[in-house]
């Protein structure tokens, strides 16, 4: 059985990773999965974890995953989008648990957003990645 | 939905959008496999008008679409075993939400992920909200309260520090294995 008292030593060992963290917030990539009843009956859940233990996995403190009610468009679930301080949101559709392992490695590390799982993204910004003006 | 846990993280979704500060979740299994699921929440509630709607797949309080499937789901689910689903609802007094599951029934859902539910709720909703998950069965009783686990924190490491969901997901497991193990998967 898990112990209050293990609580204790994760807050002595994270502590200094945290306030690290707190001091660059302007960096902050934010991904937020559809949560809403459609969201969760296409799998949105597992979707979820897997872009928080990805993230996790690969130390990136700068990401932060939460989650949001519907936004009307049920068919595409389960649906994410993601935030890039200066850069525009890129909404990606009919996620899987793969799929949002490779958006962490390609276009959260790597900052090449994966153009084949997006809906809509504004082509001017992105003017110099291929294939999204369609 | 596939499964109850599912339901669960569908239905506590009302209670954040409600404005509760904390639901509180509790699953009970008595005999016979019947297991009752309550959700309370100290959201602004309903009133009588919409309480007497919920029950319907056309009640919502979205705007963007008329139709909100959430509870007539889990009812579907529940009456389908031989349980059914009540909410119970005042204007400032939040809203307990019942639910009971035939679980021995041949319709009824497998348990699922409770644990990857309580990790997403807390997650999704780290600043301002509490939740409380309760388990009890002939077993006996185990809880988990994310109100003590911010204390045990302190100010300084919030709830969704990576570490600290895995350790809350590891004792939910903990406790479905020794409240329910054996009967409920």
């Amino acid at each position: 059985m898990k112990t209050m008292a293990e609580l204790e030593a994760i807050r002595k060992q994270t502590l200094d990773r945290i306030n690290l963290r707190k001091e660059d917030k302007e960096d902050e990539v934010r991904v937020v999965v559809g949560m809403a009843t459609c969201g969760i009956a296409a799998g949105a859940r597992p979707v979820m974890m897997a872009f928080l233990t990805e993230a996790t996995k690969r130390h990136l403190s700068n990401v932060t995953v939460s989650q949001t009610g519907c936004i009307g468009m049920c068919r595409y679930e389960p649906m994410a989008d993601v935030f890039v301080p200066g850069q525009n949101k890129v909404t990606y559709v009919n996620l899987d648990e793969g799929k949002a392992r490779r958006i962490i490695t390609e276009h959260i590390v790597n900052g090449n957003p994966v153009v084949e799982y997006m809906i809509a993204a504004d082509p001017k910004p992105m003017s110099d990645s291929k294939g999204d003006s369609k | 939905m596939r499964d109850l846990s599912l339901h669960l993280t569908d239905l506590c979704q009302n209670s954040i959008q409600a404005g509760a500060q904390l639901v509180e979740v509790s699953l009970a299994l008595a005999d016979e496999g019947k297991l009752t699921l309550v959700i309370r929440d100290d959201g602004h509630g309903m009133d009588a008008d919409t309480l007497g709607r919920v029950h319907s797949p056309f009640t919502t309080h979205r705007t963007t679409r008329k139709v909100g499937m959430g509870i007539p789901l889990t009812e579907n689910n529940a009456v389908a075993t031989g349980g059914g689903l009540e909410v119970i609802s005042s204007p400032g007094k939040g809203t307990t939400l019942t639910a009971t599951f035939f679980t021995r029934h041949i319709d009824c859902p497998p348990l699922g992920d409770l644990a990857e539910t309580m990790a997403t709720l807390i997650l999704a909703n780290p600043e301002a909200m509490d939740f409380t998950l309760s388990l009890r069965s002939p077993k006996g009783e185990e809880r988990l309260d994310t109100r003590e686990i911010r204390q045990a924190l302190g100010e300084d490491v919030p709830l969704n520090t990576p570490e600290v969901v895995q350790w809350m997901i590891q004792a939910t497991q903990d406790m479905i294995q020794q409240i329910f193990g054996g009967e409920l998967q």
